[in-house]
């Protein structure tokens, strides 16, 4: 009954926010609308018991990403436009607005043949599921079965997802790391000039 | 970046009393995340968060004298180093590719330190590359910034 509320609360909170998103012009709120977006979202992660995924949700989509976004708006700045609208639209959005709605539909009519929630006889929970439920704690002795399953069975993995971060860190830094010098006439690209 | 720093005075005294505690609630999720939720990944953003906030505050350049730029590629690559010799520790120990059973006298004592060891490597690296991105950022930013000076005095 109180999940229903808060499920219902924060759902429609997350719709109210996706439509500020479209309707707003400036720039900065929507970053800001974004990350608000991205702590809701960690919000629903909580009701539905996955304190982890919520917990990287509110770190990385609310926090750090945030910040980025906000950085890359101070890297794009331009005294012509200092308020950081965004540009208007110069195309007729029916096009991709029946894709969007198509796309949509379609979902929603597949999520009718998805198991509901938390039903034991879904797919993935008869796959390894059990196995790491029963033998976690015997085993490894980690009360953590998601820690467990990410540093021990699946230590490979996550592996394979360390050496990916280290790889975004050293391509960031081969784009725009680095003391260089942005030549002044080099960077007053020729939209700027017209405006 | 430099130029938002001005004489915020409240948001410093309440940053210099919140990044401690912060660091504090990122290693209590760096070591606590066989227990509770989180672990390295978490541990990392959040301890990248409080140098960040730092960095906000009170400008780029000092945060970098906290931790400098190579210090930062050096940890990153640490990270990784420590999660892949571990693997490489229990190969020489006899077992398999990160196969902790083999790391300590029992096969639980094993996992526990094999699990502590790996999460440690993960914090280092996620925190390392989460700062050496925002730094990038930063730096490019006041180049930016800079060079718009240069071009409005002409």
């Amino acid at each position: 009954m109180i999940d229903n509320i808060v499920d219902i609360t924060l759902l429609s909170f997350l719709v109210i926010l996706a439509l500020a998103i479209i309707r707003m012009r400036s720039l900065f709120a929507v970053v800001m609308l974004f990350s608000g977006f991205s702590f809701l979202s960690a919000g629903l992660f909580v009701v539905m018991d996955a304190a982890d995924v919520a917990f990287t949700e509110a770190a990385v989509g609310a926090g750090i990403s945030s910040v980025l976004m906000l950085a890359t708006l101070a890297l794009t700045y331009s005294s012509k436009n200092a308020d950081k609208e965004e540009k208007p639209t110069t195309h007729k959005p029916w096009l991709p607005l029946s894709v969007v709605v198509i796309t949509g539909a379609l979902l929603i009519y597949g999520t009718y043949d998805l198991p509901s929630f938390g039903d034991p006889e879904a797919p993935s929970q008869l796959h390894v599921a059990p196995y790491y439920l029963e033998n976690s704690m015997p085993e490894t002795g980690v009360p953590n079965v998601v820690t467990a399953v990410l540093a021990s069975y699946r230590g490979f993995d996550t592996l394979g997802e360390v050496t990916v971060i280290f790889t975004a860190g050293i391509a960031v830094l081969l784009l725009i790391g680095g003391r260089r010098r942005v030549k002044p006439n080099v960077k007053k690209n020729g939209g700027d000039r017209e405006a | 970046m430099a130029v938002i720093v001005k004489h915020n005075l409240i948001l410093r005294v309440v940053a210099k009393f919140i990044i401690p505690l912060i660091f504090l609630f990122a290693l209590y999720v760096q070591f606590h995340g066989d227990f509770g939720p989180g672990g390295g990944f978490q541990a990392g953003v959040i301890f990248s968060a409080a140098i960040i906030l730092y960095a906000l505050v009170f400008g780029a350049d000092k945060a970098k004298r906290v931790i400098t730029p190579y210090v930062l590629r050096l940890l990153a690559s640490l990270g990784v180093l420590i999660y892949a010799g571990t693997g490489v520790a229990t190969i020489v120990l006899g077992g398999n590719f990160l196969e902790y059973g083999v790391l300590a006298s029992s096969q639980v004592a094993g996992q526990h330190l094999g699990i502590l060891v790996i999460e440690l490597g993960v914090g280092i690296t996620v925190m390392s590359v989460m700062l050496i991105i925002f730094f990038a950022f930063a730096e490019r930013g006041q180049a930016v910034l800079s060079s718009n000076a240069e071009s409005e005095q002409e």
